[in-house]
């Protein structure tokens, strides 16, 4: 034990040493103001790379719940007022902590959905998603599920009901990425329609629908057709009734990974 | 005295070196003579990226494997364009660091690092650096913190250094410069920071400013009624690519960048000359010959600072001296580049801004296409068809190649207030990416603009362009992948998968006598030979 509080105190004596102090998350205090003034800062100062909307461009997208470099409030405060060390992000020595964490507020509020009150029932939506539905065959919740579809674990905070409503009622309208269909053709004459995984120049990466990975060369292919706008997801539109999307709605959008 | 002459004579007769300079500027003039070397930013002054080696051809390109791969330290984007000469290749790594390499090994002889400030200001663009220029025995870089360093070629020792600008008010050099005779020319950074634009050149031996030209005309210059108000002061119009030189002319070509903030005009009504504009520069004096503005009065940040290329063509039946440049606008333009007439404009890309080009080539800008509160889609995207990446001429087939980004953007327009050394843009853009934008490289005959053939690639590529007298042009993608196409025809004949994207130009040189080509990819540096 005395061992630990040694540490302890070694810690925080090296944490005043070096000046460095954790601030306090200020962004469940902001109002409307405040996240407005934030997307007035960004859009002068932030959106050249980001993209208006945080939606990426020569910096990385900011619209998604979660930002690799910054993991809570408090670093993407950090990052915002020190900038990142042999990056193109600068340091922003000309705003206030006050400004940055408006900022930071606005920041957040690009990649995370607010909670909202629904008309579901989340407990029979999580029924729906398990039976009727047959989600979890393509789906990863909480671990559990098929990995033939991207993982919900968190869709609630990254997509708004209305978002997610309409993914259920015609889900080639949002095809995430990575998941586009494509359909190639080989030299040998041998066809496959499958998700593709990357591409590039010169080569494609696919999985099929028995989740089985494919690598080709471009040269060695006669045809590579892209659907935009096809999912390999059936739409829910007439399998479930209104109330049952409902509830289904309700079930997904509160699954906010703790977010 | 005897003995003393006679310590002199046997020093001359075993080193050599001090009394005759290793690349004196008839070195670099006679470029095309020594293809083994590399000896300024785009192989010659002409600007042509352009190799007379004829080792690799389209029937044995197949084989062409690594040699060896050189790691930089650095995470910044490594967009260096190397030197080689006599053995030795230069390059810069990111911030401002130069490294000397064994040609043969690719093991470091030497480096040079910057120290740097606690903050360097890059405002607008990453810390990163594009390359040296060699003269004599010196080596000159420019610094992110907008130094210019000279540089011992042998030893890396610094000779000497002098301030080209304020990194407090963001100024800063990205950009290889210019060795000319006995001058360094030097081009500045900071668009995006509202700086007042100038291009530089330097007493090669002692550092001193020989000239300076305001790309942005001072009160009762020419031009300067193009600017409303004190608008001036913080108009942009940087000079941040290196740019090219014809000797006999003795005019420096190079263009300039947006005018400032890019998105908002609202306080800089009229054309604000010089920005977006190519600059036929008299190196003696540093006055302007001619100038030609491809954009008047930009709002998109439509930077006309892409390699101007020399070459001799016949147009009409008559022989001309020319300079082609393909803008980050989405036009190809052909100058006379003694009168700067200009002879042709057309676009190479996909462009929703304007009408076409008027008799003497302004554009006849559409309406509606201004960024807005709201977002106004336009093509090409703010990183414009093409940008700082070179393009290459080749005198053999007599085509321009130019690696293009097919990209729309949202154009919007935000507020914009001046404090030195920050952001002074005034709106952003949301680009239309993934699989809505998509690059090539297009062949374009020099003397229409005509494409002659097209190579597509996944996504817009950030990647210049290297032609050779082998017959094949060579590239880089965004998703790391270098390749050789067909000069002629456009085929895709070799690639390989270098693992990091490409944000860089090749190069080709020799290594005891066998072609290699060099190109930097992610944080490393690859060269390339026949197996």
């Amino acid at each position: 034990m005395k061992f630990y509080l040694l540490v302890s105190a070694l810690l925080t004596a090296a944490a005043i040493s070096t000046g460095e102090s954790i601030p306090q998350d200020q962004i469940q205090k902001l109002t409307a103001n405040d996240l407005a003034s934030g997307k007035r800062i960004f859009v002068g100062q932030c959106a050249l790379c980001h993209g208006i909307g945080g939606t990426g461009g020569r910096g990385p997208a900011l619209d998604r719940p979660d930002l690799p470099r910054a993991a809570n409030n408090q670093s993407l405060f950090n990052i915002i007022k020190n900038g990142i060390p042999e990056t193109e992000m600068p340091e922003a020595w000309q705003r206030t902590d006050r400004e940055i964490w408006q900022v930071a507020g606005y920041v957040r509020s690009l990649g995370r959905t607010a909670v909202s009150k629904l008309p579901g029932d989340p407990a029979k939506g999580r029924q729906i998603y398990d039976s009727k539905g047959g989600c979890a065959v393509c789906h990863i919740i909480g671990g559990r599920g098929g990995s033939f579809g991207p993982a919900l674990s968190e869709i609630g905070a990254r997509r708004s009901a209305a978002h997610l409503r309409e993914a259920l009622i015609d889900p080639g309208g949002s095809v995430p990425e990575g998941f586009m269909v494509v359909s190639v053709v080989t030299r040998d004459g041998h066809r496959f329609r499958a998700m593709r995984l990357n591409e590039d120049s010169f080569t494609i990466q696919l999985r099929d629908a028995s989740n089985k990975f494919h690598s080709f060369r471009k040269l060695d292919l006669t045809e590579v057709n892209k659907e935009p706008g096809v999912s390999t997801m059936p739409s829910y539109r007439d399998a479930l009734s209104a109330s049952e999307i409902d509830d289904l709605v309700a079930y997904l959008a509160g699954l906010r990974g703790g977010k | 005295m005897k003995t003393i002459r006679l310590i002199v004579t046997v020093c001359i007769l075993l080193f050599p070196a001090f009394v005759l300079s290793q690349v004196p500027y008839k070195r670099i003039l006679n470029a095309a003579s020594e293809p083994g070397n590399w000896l300024t930013y785009s192989g010659n002054y002409q600007g042509h990226r352009f190799s007379p080696l004829t080792e690799i051809t389209p029937q044995n390109v197949v084989r062409l494997k690594p040699a060896w791969v050189y790691q930089i330290g650095a995470r910044s984007r490594f967009e260096t364009s190397p030197l080689v000469v006599d053995g030795i290749m230069y390059i810069t790594e990111p911030p401002t660091k130069v490294t000397a390499l064994d040609l043969r090994t690719g093991r470091p002889l030497w480096t040079w690092q910057r120290a740097m400030p606690l903050v360097v200001r890059t405002i607008g663009f990453g810390p990163t650096n594009r390359g040296v220029a060699i003269l004599d025995d010196t080596l000159y870089v420019g610094t992110l913190d907008c130094h210019l360093v000279a540089l011992d070629a042998k030893s890396g020792a610094a000779r000497w250094e002098t301030k080209v600008g304020d990194n407090m008010t963001g100024h800063s050099i990205t950009a290889a410069p210019l060795a000319i005779d006995g001058k360094i020319i030097v081009g500045i950074s900071g668009g995006e920071a509202g700086i007042r634009g100038f291009l530089d050149a330097y007493d090669a031996k002692t550092g001193k400013l020989a000239w300076r030209l305001w790309t942005i005309p001072g009160p009762g210059e020419p031009g300067h009624d193009t600017w409303h108000g004190d608008s001036w002061k913080t108009g942009g119009a940087p000079t941040w690519v290196t740019g090219s030189y014809d000797p006999k002319l003795n005019l420096i070509y190079w263009g300039t960048g947006n005018p400032g903030p890019d998105w908002n005009g609202d306080a800089r009504p009229g054309d604000n000359l010089y920005s977006c504009s190519l600059l036929a520069v008299d190196a003696a004096t540093g006055r302007i010959k001619w100038y030609f503005q491809f954009t008047p009065h930009d709002v998109h940040d439509w930077d006309a600072t892409e390699i101007p290329v020399l070459l001799d063509a016949s147009i009409g039946g008559r022989a001309r001296k020319l300079v082609a440049m393909a803008n980050r606008n989405a036009f190809y333009y052909l100058f006379d580049r003694e009168t700067g007439e200009f002879i042709v404009g057309t676009p190479y890309a996909k462009q929703t801004w304007a009408k076409g080009l008027d008799a003497r080539g302004r554009p006849i800008v559409l309406p509606n296409t201004e960024p807005t509160v709201e977002g106004n889609l336009v093509w090409p995207s703010l990183q414009g068809a093409t940008n700082w990446f070179s393009p290459s001429y080749s005198p053999n087939s007599k085509l321009f190649y130019v690696a293009v980004r097919e990209m729309g953007a949202y154009y919007y327009k935000g507020e914009a207030e001046y404090k030195p050394g920050t952001f002074f843009a005034g709106g952003g853009e949301r680009a239309l990416a993934g699989d809505q934008a998509y690059g090539a490289i297009r062949a374009l005959e020099v003397e229409t603009g005509k494409m002659k053939w097209e190579f597509r690639l996944q996504s817009p590529p950030w990647a210049g362009v290297l032609a050779t007298a082998g017959g094949l042009v060579f590239s880089g993608s965004d998703e790391g992948n270098f390749y050789a196409l067909d000069a002629m025809t456009g085929k895709p004949l070799w690639d390989f998968q270098t693992g990091g994207p490409m944000a860089a130009n090749p190069i080709s040189f020799l290594i005891d006598g066998k072609q290699h080509i060099a190109m930097a990819a992610g944080h490393a540096l690859f060269v390339f030979g026949l197996r």
